[in-house]
């Protein structure tokens, strides 16, 4: 689970502040979808780099969610007669990560069906990433589904980086402040970062 | 004041158990939450009814011996054991919950008793030195830094009750088999075993069905020693440096 998510992290946070080069226009945005197929020439082919990354990012995912069906299924195992007296136990962040995990499963597929493969997209072109995510943030669902999405991606960081550090055992008493505050913080800004976006095309600053 | 209790009643281990509810009334606000199950059962005893079972021993918060969830809590709504949790903490005529630890390793023996001998075989695995250490050393043969001594204290103040077990959304034994692991693990007489003893410890308690640690934290909310939760991640620092070494 740690060391997965620790991997979907790192990719996040490269992948948020890529997505803000929106804000310098659609050739300078296009241009860096377009970089992002060349890294590694030439030793490596084009996009080959973006594959390896999808290879990557899916067994990162896969394991993660296999990891997470096991501890799911021990933790029923482990407790088969469940308490008569219900009460809300943990805070929200802790109580969602089984099914803000799902929700963010099915949003990363239909991400990739809207802005990768363009299937579902308004417009649909490709090397034309800048229009495609207009269109995308001209659409009330597009907007919904991807708020809905990066509220849930903040709260399942905001426990999961400070889960992960104790799983590796990097959280000892001392360093665990500054680990929840970087938790928090970095689940701030990821959210933060990627919903500018969607922002700003409805509030016409990208169109 | 008086208080509705609705009881976890269960007659054996394999029979089927039910909440049962009984106006308790005439009691004072400092009684403890035992004294008050005491003053049910004398009522119990007295109109022909089996008295409810619960463990229980030294009534002071040291022993670990009782243990019962009080309204969805472990040991209650006080950060202490459920023998030095005291009437004051509910309402005059509140609906309490009584329930028993709830894992599949702490199978109901009777009422609210639960087998906890799941906990001593963790133990077993390696919560021991093996040295012979003959009578009591001189104190200061052996340094210790302050800052170790603090944490191995603060870790073998664990009671080994179960709340921890009893409070985790998992059913994880995560934080005791960590205090029992550091307390050791972190002193200079546990050292020497400290892979073998994490190691062992750790398998042992997955052994025992025990759920896996999600760092939900509600198990050192739970426990009536202050057993600090990053002591889990101390144990799985030990964990992953004894895989590593041969």
């Amino acid at each position: 689970m740690a060391v997965t998510g620790a991997v979907m992290l790192a990719y996040l946070v490269a992948h948020m502040l890529g997505n803000l080069k929106i804000f310098f226009g659609p050739e300078e945005f296009n241009g860096y979808a377009h970089w992002l197929r060349t890294i590694g020439a030439p030793v490596l082919h084009h996009g080959w780099f973006l594959w390896l990354l999808r290879a990557g990012l899916l067994t990162a995912v896969v394991l993660h969610g296999v990891a997470a069906y096991q501890l799911t299924r021990r933790a029923r195992a482990a407790r088969p007669v469940r308490y008569a007296h219900r009460r809300a136990r943990t805070d929200y962040a802790t109580r969602t990560m089984r099914w803000g995990g799902v929700i963010l499963a099915l949003f990363v597929v239909w991400h990739l069906l809207d802005l990768t493969t363009g299937t579902v997209n308004p417009h649909g072109r490709p090397g034309q990433s800048y229009q495609n995510v207009v269109a995308t943030f001209g659409t009330w669902y597009g907007n919904a589904v991807y708020g809905v999405a990066m509220l849930a991606l903040g709260l399942h960081v905001r426990h999961g980086l400070l889960a992960a550090a104790r799983s590796l055992g990097l959280a000892g008493a001392r360093a665990e402040r500054a680990l929840r505050a970087t938790g928090t913080g970095l689940a701030l800004a990821l959210t933060a970062g990627f919903l500018v976006v969607p922002v700003a095309v409805m509030t016409k600053v990208v169109s | 004041m008086r208080l509705t209790l609705r009881v976890w009643r269960q007659s054996g281990p394999e029979a089927p158990g039910h909440l049962a509810e009984y106006e308790v009334d005439g009691l004072s606000a400092d009684m403890s939450f035992l004294e008050l199950l005491d003053v049910l059962n004398e009522r119990l005893a007295l109109g022909g009814e089996e008295p409810v079972a619960f463990d229980h021993d030294c009534r002071e918060g040291i022993c670990g011996a009782c243990g019962m969830v009080v309204n969805g809590r472990a040991h209650g709504p006080e950060p202490t054991t459920a023998c030095q949790l005291h009437l004051r903490s509910f309402a005059d005529g509140e609906v309490v919950d009584v329930e028993p630890w709830r894992a599949a390793a702490f199978p109901v023996v009777k009422d609210l008793v639960v087998d906890r001998s799941a906990l001593d075989r963790v133990i077993g695995a390696g919560g021991y030195v093996t040295a012979p250490t003959g009578s009591a050393p001189e104190a200061h043969a052996t340094p210790v830094p302050a800052a170790d001594a603090e944490r191995a204290f603060a870790d073998a103040a664990c009671i080994g009750c179960g709340a921890c077990v009893a409070a985790c959304p998992n059913g994880s034994a995560a934080l005791f088999t960590a205090a029992k692991v550091n307390h050791l693990n972190t002193l200079p007489q546990g050292a020497p075993e400290a892979d073998r003893r994490v190691l062992s410890m750790v398998s042992a308690m997955d052994a025992e069905g025990f759920g896996g640690c999600t760092s939900a934290g509600e198990c050192a909310r739970a426990c009536p020693a202050g057993i600090p939760l990053p002591t889990i991640a101390a144990m799985n620092r030990a964990y992953l440096r004894a895989t590593r070494r041969p």
